[in-house]
């Protein structure tokens, strides 16, 4: 298993986001986890991911059998797991180019291999730009500065691409993308998957699921995943509304 | 996770060694007897004298300002020891007999004055309390006519340069400090630059405060002629005490027509430690004056020592068409105060100036960027272009920014951009999540925000100031 989250609770100050969340995910599989705004998802990310903002007050996270939530946030991503933000930050003064260099250097030196010069990895992240459909012009940006919403989600599909993670978690990444950026964010989600990694899509809207077939789809209302199933499942939750689901919960209970 | 930040930025001050250097000293406290006394001992022409001793009657007359936007305890004059240097002074040029416990103090700050271990391409004069003990690579900048020494050498061998230029962008009268400079400066550097020579290499003045109670009065004259360039850096650092020492210097830059002075300070003065208790008292008078049409002066300082800094790198742009420029980052932690900034005073046609300013805060820090922009009447045409930006680490800083404008011709254009902003939590987890560790991921933050300013420095000086802010090179230097 590459994630096994059990039973996991998570507070942010006073508040208690995840009341108990149970979620596996095997190399080679799919994931989307949908939910109403507030539902606790960018928190399930971001708390797999290692945002201190967060406590684990109870249940467990594991990553490839280890104990993940026993790892500083820079060692998790340089085990491979991926954040895309739902809201990427600006760095004045640090290009796009140095910024993926320094970060794809780190994870290649914890593997034990060379570090990259700036020409090779120049020739190396060329080659991904393609993926992404962008000006090579973009790599010299400061990152994410003056950067349109597509774009900034775009820079992030460039930086999972670079950085190849075992395990993506995409926040959101297809919110807001007009449908060739839509397109041009679903061919990198599917050139990244592959047997040995996992892709986790948090998303509202089925839509980008026409371009990315997931394996399993998840509902995610008030902190539980509530319902689990095939693709079809996002499409009733589409149709019907996250109520639905809510109401489904209630009467389980 | 801001903590963390801050304690990365704590990082212990490496320069804050003390030398046993057997010193000559004059009493502490100042009286008319004692600038006789210093004028004496570097046997002095007596219209320099009269220099002094005009500026220390004016001087006893003023108050000492208070308009900064810092708070200190006052310095008490009385206690100050106005000259210090080693017994063992050097004969001209011979490093030989320059006391070895001063050679091993610049050895051990990684500048060494002997010219085989030297950077090349970079002439030193040292200057160790209140005296220059050596000075590299004259022999090589005299064939290409450029004079670089000492400014009490000067007076004796270019008497005539000096007095015709001292006190002329600076007057006696200026300040406070620069009047108490005027009336006991011991020693600085000197340069001329010949018409029509472009200094073949870097020139740079390395400032050591040694002795505990003794107050650093330098006084630095640069002159390019028509046509001249130089580019000139200046260090500085001190030990560490639990006392404030004052440092009150004065520079006087002076470019004639087609003349380019460019001045790079790296400041790394002893900032205090965690209390607040220590450091030096900075307070500074630099100014350059565009003399010549098509002139340019540029000021780059990375101000990051001190316990207050109070200065102010200013250009009187006479020439037509002259340029000046100001180029700032400026660190402050803990209790350490900044006010600093330039001032443009804009008097030739179609002159220009540009100033960028970045201020970080950390600690319980203040830092401010106070400037005046100035077009006089006669500034026809002139424009400026004005940017401070400030970076906040943690809650308990401040960043302040006071911009003077003064516009007198309705042709002139003034152009003023500020921002701030805060080294957040989501940044740093933006580059952990990349696998960036914190230390690299605030390296680079900095570095970023401080760019286009490390772009304007002196390779070397770059690098330096990259590590003196925390920063790990990554990649190609400037
Ligand atoms: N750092 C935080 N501090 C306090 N409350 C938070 C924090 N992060 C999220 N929350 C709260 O937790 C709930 C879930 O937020 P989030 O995980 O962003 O939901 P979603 O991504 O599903 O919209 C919201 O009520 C939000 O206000
Ligand atoms: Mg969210």
């Amino acid at each position: 298993m590459l994630l096994e989250i059990k039973n996991l609770h998570v507070r942010a100050g006073d508040t208690q986001i995840l009341k108990g969340v149970n979620l596996n995910v095997e190399a080679g599989e799919i994931h989307a986890i949908m939910g109403p705004n507030g539902s606790g998802k960018s928190t399930l990310a971001n708390v797999v991911a290692g945002h201190p903002a967060y406590e684990v007050t109870e249940g467990t996270v594991r990553y490839d059998g280890d104990d993940l939530l026993e790892l500083d946030t820079d060692e998790r991503a340089r085990d491979g797991v991926f954040l895309a933000f739902q809201y990427p930050v600006e760095i004045p003064g640090v290009s796009n180019s140095q910024l993926m260099r320094q970060a794809y250097n780190e994870r290649r030196k914890a593997r034990g291999e060379d570090e990259l010069d700036p020409l090779q990895f120049d020739d190396y992240v060329r080659e991904k730009v393609k993926v992404v459909d962008m000006d090579p012009d973009f790599l010299d940006r400061s990152v994410n500065v003056d950067f349109s919403g597509g774009e900034k989600k775009r820079n992030e599909i460039l930086q999972m691409a670079v950085l190849e993670p075992r395990l993506a978690l995409l926040d959101e990444t297809d919110s807001g993308l007009d449908i060739d950026a839509l397109r041009v964010v679903s061919n990198g989600i599917n050139q990244l998957a592959g047997d040995d990694n996992a892709v986790v899509l948090v998303t509202h809207y089925q839509r980008i699921l026409d371009y990315v077939e997931p394996d399993k789809v998840h509902a995610m209302v008030d902190g539980e995943i509530v319902q689990s199933g095939g693709k079809e499942l996002a499409m009733e939750l589409e149709e019907r509304g996250y109520d639905w689901v809510a109401k489904q919960k209630g009467a389980a209970q | 996770m801001s903590s963390n930040i801050e304690s990365y930025l704590d990082q212990p001050y490496e320069a804050g060694f003390h030398s046993d250097v057997e010193m000559e000293k004059l009493e502490p406290g100042l009286d008319e007897d004692k600038i006789r006394q210093i004028s004496a001992k570097k046997d002095e022409p007596d219209w320099l004298l009269e220099f002094r001793l005009k500026a220390y009657e004016h001087w006893k007359t003023m108050e000492e300002p208070d308009w900064a936007n810092v708070e200190y305890d006052k310095p008490n004059f009385d206690e100050i020891t106005y000259y210090s240097a080693p017994k063992n002074q050097p004969k001209k040029d011979s490093l030989d007999e320059v006391d070895p416990a001063i050679l091993e103090t610049y050895e051990k700050l990684g500048i060494p004055l002997h010219e085989q271990k030297m950077l090349q391409n970079v002439a030193v004069d040292a200057v160790f309390d209140s005296v220059s003990v050596a000075t590299t690579f004259k022999k090589k900048l005299k064939e290409a006519g450029v004079i670089f020494c000492s400014i009490s050498e000067a007076v004796e061998e270019y008497p005539e340069l000096v007095k015709k230029y001292l006190g002329t962008v600076v007057p006696y009268t200026d300040n406070f400090y620069a009047t108490l400079n005027s009336a006991v400066f011991s020693d600085g550097s000197f340069v001329y630059v010949p018409e029509g020579v472009t200094c073949p290499m870097e020139l740079s003045t390395y400032f050591r405060i040694n002795d505990q109670h003794t107050g650093q009065f330098e006084r630095t004259l640069i002159i390019c002629e028509d046509d001249a360039y130089v580019s000139y850096l200046e260090g500085c650092t001190a030990p560490q005490f639990d006392t404030n020492q004052l440092h009150a210097a004065v520079v006087e830059l002076v470019a004639l027509e087609n003349a380019e002075i460019k001045y790079s300070t790296v400041q790394n003065w002893y900032a205090g430690d965690e209390e607040g208790t220590g450091g030096i008292y900075n307070f500074v008078t630099k100014r350059g004056v565009c003399e010549g049409d098509n002139s340019k002066i540029s000021w780059t300082q990375v101000e990051t020592g001190s316990a207050i800094t109070w200065k102010y790198p200013s250009c009187v742009l006479k020439g037509d068409n002259s340029i000046g420029e100001f180029y700032s980052v400026a660190l402050t932690n803990n209790h350490q105060q900044a006010d600093t900034g330039t001032k443009m005073v804009h008097i030739g046609k179609n002159t220009k100036s540009t100033i960028i300013s970045k201020g970080i805060s950390a600690g319980v820090s203040q830092n401010s960027y106070r400037g005046l922009v100035k077009m006089a009447p006669s500034a026809e045409g002139a424009r400026n272009y004005s940017e401070c930006d400030s970076m906040l680490i943690g809650d308990r800083c401040g960043a302040h920014t006071f911009p003077y404008i003064d516009v007198r011709n309705p042709t002139a254009q003034v152009e003023h951009e500020a921002s701030t902003s805060r080294i957040g939590e989501e940044q740093l987890f933006y580059f952990l999540q990349r696998g960036i560790d914190e230390e690299d991921a605030i390296s680079m933050i900095i570095s970023g925000f401080c760019k286009d300013i490390f772009h304007e420095l002196p390779m070397e000086f770059a690098v330096e100031a990259r590590k003196l802010l925390g920063i790990k090179l990554e990649g190609s230097v400037g």
